[in-house]
């Protein structure tokens, strides 16, 4: 049997059923969608504005009764008419793709940066079930760039904040505040999502510590199914193989990892 | 492994007789390495241009009752920036082909030419995009101009030169035959069909270029009329493509 041909490539048109504003340039997203409803924390959807793109987001929550959601923030074109979506105007939808996260219990740290938090919160809600404890740590440029805090709080007794500017919780890096933290105590597993630099230093941090480690890593998706080739990282397709790769395997192509991306037309830029 | 599957084409030796088709995974030397090591006898890059390109938009991809539907709008970063892939791609061993196009046979004369300066096996000329306006199937619908291009680039360029045609003609076999005749080692058929996904809910062709290529199954039937056609009326090596999904279907 074809392996393309599936529920879970045919795009959907999905109305959108509420839309909620996290911060003042951050906006979630609900839809009812079969194969969302069923997908991993961590995996992600092909969202077709149409008439104006069509991009990659991650799920931002993954419910029994059906609903799903995307959270995006505005930070381009694509990104911006979504923002002007009301509910009942309709989206296209393809996925869930790719891997998403392994669930581990145990003792773990979950370390988000920016809106690379959105995929670690579903995962936040499934692995409550499975870890002795889970310590969520979050970090962003300033106070109003945050969002999430009650929903991951409601799940999570440990969260810690930092801002680069000090506005909200601690002031500093959220990787000052994670070495601190491995320091003290032993994980056994890191998650992490956020800007490249910030994974590659929790990668390093991971490694100095002997824990296991998984990051959920970006770049420019167009098949979304590992076919074209746009989103590769090394021998590995962000898209079909990630998007989160073990410490292992981000070993093999250190010769990237933080280092350059490739851009539209498939020529490297450095981070 | 047994030699038996072991196949010689336009001068080049393949393990089997299975190439990585052009435009698939073909963007960087790490990922053409990986198809080799999974068992290709032969990978053919991306299409290389003078000049980079973004491509279209996206949606660049979308899948139909049939198959897949694409019109990804020739992204690349330009044969010029390629030479690094191509080394990394070499190191699996197996036999590296460098997909070229441009806008005229100056264009990929000076494409090949600059591809057969790196480490590559051969070159396979994209006469048959079907959704980029002034190249692809726009060149490959002439037999005059295919002739032309064929003819430059072989003056050009000392390698084996694999001529990919559309299937998007009336008659395949002139346009296959003037290849040959301008010198082609090789022909590859065929390219994807042209066509287009409307979505009856938003009235919308899902496509940012609204038309495109169909692959998959529902062309493996017309990919074989296309060869054995072409067989029939040329004496160099004939490359099956398309809707190929496994071995024995």
């Amino acid at each position: 049997m074809l392996a393309y041909l599936t529920d879970i490539n045919r795009l959907r048109i999905v109305k959108i059923q509420d839309v909620k504003e996290e911060s003042s340039t951050v906006k979630t997203f609900t839809f009812r969608d079969k194969q969302c409803a069923e997908a991993k924390p961590g995996q992600f959807v092909m969202v077709w504005i149409p008439g104006v793109d069509e991009i990659p987001m991650s799920l931002s929550s993954i419910s029994a009764d059906g609903s799903s959601s995307i959270t995006v923030a505005e930070v381009g074109e694509a990104t911006k008419a979504l923002h002007q979506k009301k509910v009942g105007e309709v989206v296209g939808v393809r996925g869930p793709y790719g891997n998403g996260f392994a669930l581990t219990g145990g003792n773990v740290m979950i370390v988000g940066g920016g809106t690379g938090l959105t995929p670690l919160v579903p995962l936040a809600e499934s692995l409550v079930r499975l870890s002795s404890k889970i310590v969520f740590m979050i970090g962003a440029k300033t106070r109003d760039d945050l969002f999430f805090l009650d929903r991951i709080g409601t799940v999570v007794p440990e969260v810690v904040v930092t801002t680069e500017d000090g506005s909200y919780g601690l002031k500093g890096l959220v990787t000052e505040l994670a070495e601190q933290f491995l320091e003290k105590q032993s994980f056994d597993m890191i998650y992490a999502c956020g800007p490249e630099q910030m994974m590659l230093k929790m990668f390093l941090l991971a490694k100095r510590h002997n824990t296991p480690f998984q990051a959920s890593l970006e770049r420019y998706i167009r098949c979304g199914v590992g076919i074209c080739g746009s989103c590769c990282m090394g021998e590995y397709r962000i898209c079909r193989d990630g998007p989160v790769f073990s410490g292992e395997q981000l070993e093999k192509v250190r010769n990237e990892f933080g280092l350059f991306k490739r851009e539209v037309d498939g020529s490297k830029v450095s981070f | 492994m047994s030699n038996r599957l072991v196949t010689e084409i336009a001068g080049l030796k393949l393990a089997n007789p299975t190439m990585l088709a052009a435009g698939i995974l073909g963007m960087s030397g790490a990922s053409l390495k990986r198809v080799a090591e999974a068992g290709a006898g032969a990978v053919i890059t991306k299409s290389m241009g003078l000049k980079s390109r973004v491509g279209y938009s996206n949606p660049t991809l979308v899948q139909v009752d049939c198959g897949l539907l694409n019109a990804m709008g020739l992204p690349n970063p330009s044969v010029h920036h390629f030479s690094e892939e191509i080394s990394e791609a070499k190191k699996e061993g197996v036999p590296v082909i460098i997909s070229v196009y441009g806008f005229s046979s100056k264009d990929f004369g000076e494409a090949a030419k600059v591809a057969a300066e790196m480490d590559a096996d051969a070159l396979e000329l994209n006469v048959s995009c079907p959704h980029v306006e002034r190249t692809g199937s726009e060149i490959g619908q002439s037999p005059q101009l295919v002739a032309e291009v064929v003819e430059k680039v072989k003056s050009t360029v000392n390698k084996p030169v694999f001529v990919k045609l559309t299937p998007n003609v009336v008659d395949i076999t002139e346009i296959a035959e003037a290849a040959a005749k301008a010198g082609a080692d090789a022909i590859t058929v065929i390219n994807t069909v042209r066509a287009m996904a409307i979505d009856v809910e938003t009235t919308r062709p899902v496509l940012a270029n609204k038309v495109g290529g169909l692959s998959g199954p529902a062309i493996k039937p017309i990919a074989l009329r296309c060869v054995y056609e072409v067989y029939r009326k040329v004496k160099i090596p004939v490359v099956g493509c398309g809707g190929v999904t496994t071995w024995n279907l």
